[in-house]
């Protein structure tokens, strides 16, 4: 049921090249923070794509999953952030590092209740959001270029991708199991695409 | 009569082709005449000289398949013993021993002949990785000790380093952290390798990390080696004055390979071994590529 397709792998790979592409050309203009954290976003999504090559879907089945999928939107969102809403640097970056550390402590240790799932989807869900929103609004604006929208395509794509993600780790899924194995391929595809073309198109 | 031999030779022909084509590991000749190209490249010599281009590849595939073959003659009785490699052509039987000898020698010796044809320093370091590999590594320790495979890593890092000395016509330390770079990523792969296949070698009786100092000991060694051999290639591509954007994706490669270094430590598995085994040679390769451009 798990198994991977020669498109699958096709698709990943594809996601893979994207994502090394952006590491290697990075993004213009930008000071260090904001490059490391795309650095580290679309580093961990080619690691993560190879291992998914490599791995198959069992991959998916390892604790580790939910914490390496919240990095990359926290990273992205942080380096928005950063070069965008310079008076919500020091209050974001609390909440990128804070956020992450709670994801680490809520999935490493077991808590009763709800905690370890209200901590996944306020994390991924700010995070998501402002990759989704700010993009966007800073488009209609004029304030960047158009084709910067793209990016916030790419928000809206990894917060389902993250969301459908967790939530199938955390036991509660929204989809099920193979519905979601059979578009994550295509969806992280395409979500890389977005943001490639996004910050292309903004220079 | 012509007209009659003529398929049947094809046939034959193709059909020892098909036997023999699996005595050079294909994947693992593919990934050391890599590391030789990039060697060369690395030197910014004039890479659009094809047929210096086509000679290093010429000589560096016939003295890897060379000594390939020649360690699978050497090995065939305990490729043999093991369930991995008992199908292969020498260990069942399908060969003559002394025809994949004969193969091993002559195209080791044109391999050889060849790259000191090109460049002394060049052929005398190819013939060192054979020697190296074949006598050292295969025939003299590789049943008696598990640290055989440093001169195994050795012999590995030699095309890498042969490549970057016909480049630059003299060694250099890049070249040597280069060479460091292989011989560190070897422990990597190959102990991932011999934990996978632990009854195998020990049904062969080959000494390998895991039976000597046990499992926790080979995946401490896994993990210092994946981070000197991180540092190894990204001193390396300092040197060479590789591009940022560059520099950049070989840090995030590297940095996989340390993270799955870590987990196999932390948090072993089968699974987990067999994804670094496999990350790593997609490192290596990835590396060599970022090497050449």
């Amino acid at each position: 049921m798990d198994k991977m397709t020669p498109l699958d792998r096709l698709l990943l790979l594809a996601t893979g090249l994207l994502a090394a592409y952006q590491v290697a050309v990075g993004v213009d203009g930008f000071s260090a923070l904001p490059m490391i954290a795309y650095t580290i976003a679309f580093g961990v999504l080619l690691v993560a794509g190879l291992l998914l090559i490599i791995l198959g879907f069992e991959a998916l089945d390892s604790p580790l999953v939910v914490i390496v999928s919240t990095i990359i939107p926290l990273s992205l969102s942080l380096g928005l952030v950063w070069e965008h809403l310079a008076a919500y640097r020091g209050v974001y970056l609390f909440f990128s590092v804070a956020g992450f550390l709670a994801v680490v402590v809520t999935r490493s240790f077991p808590l009763p209740g709800k905690l370890p799932v209200v901590v996944l989807a306020v994390v991924h869900g700010v995070a998501g959001m402002v990759i989704f929103l700010l993009p966007i609004l800073l488009a209609a604006q004029g304030s960047v270029p158009r084709g910067y929208a793209l990016v916030g395509v790419g928000g809206a794509l990894i917060g389902i991708g993250g969301l459908l993600l967790s939530f199938l780790k955390a036991g509660k899924p929204i989809l099920s199991r193979e519905m979601i194995l059979k578009l994550l391929p295509a969806l992280l595809l395409l979500m890389t695409a977005a943001f490639v073309a996004g910050f292309a198109l903004a220079k | 009569m012509i007209i009659e031999t003529a398929p049947l030779s094809i046939t034959r022909l193709k059909s020892k082709v098909r036997l023999y084509w699996p005595l050079i590991k294909s994947l693992q000749t593919g990934l050391l005449l890599s590391t030789g190209l990039a060697g060369y490249m690395s030197a910014r010599c004039p890479v659009f000289n094809l047929g210096t281009i086509a000679a290093l590849t010429a000589s560096l595939f016939l003295s890897i398949s060379g000594s390939t073959i020649l360690n699978m003659w050497w090995d065939r009785d305990i490729d043999a013993k093991m369930r991995r490699t008992q199908k292969r052509p020498l260990a069942s039987g399908q060969i003559a021993p002394v025809e994949a000898l004969r193969l091993g020698l002559v195209l080791s010796t044109l391999g050889v002949g060849m790259a000191a044809a090109m460049d002394a320093l060049y052929g005398l370091i190819i013939f060192a990785g054979l020697f190296f590999d074949v006598v050292v590594y295969s025939i003299w320790l590789k049943r008696r000790t598990c640290w055989s495979i440093v001169w195994g890593g050795i012999s590995g890092a030699m095309p890498i380093l042969a490549g970057r000395a016909l480049g630059l016509g003299a060694l250099d330390w890049i070249g040597v952290a280069l060479a460091l770079g292989v011989l560190f990523w070897i422990p990597t792969h190959i102990l991932t390798f011999s934990m996978k296949f632990y009854a195998d070698y020990q049904a062969a009786g080959v000494p390998t990390f895991p039976s000597t100092y046990g499992f926790d000991f080979t995946r401490a060694v896994i993990a210092v080696s994946s981070v000197l051999a991180a540092i190894s290639m990204g001193v390396a591509a300092w040197g060479i004055g590789m591009t940022v954007g560059y520099l950049r994706l070989l840090i995030v490669l590297s940095g996989g390979l340390l993270a799955l270094a870590a987990a196999v430590l932390l948090r072993p598995s089968e699974r987990v071994n067999f994804g670094l085994f496999k990350y790593a040679s997609l490192y290596m390769l990835s590396a060599m590529l970022l090497m050449m451009i």
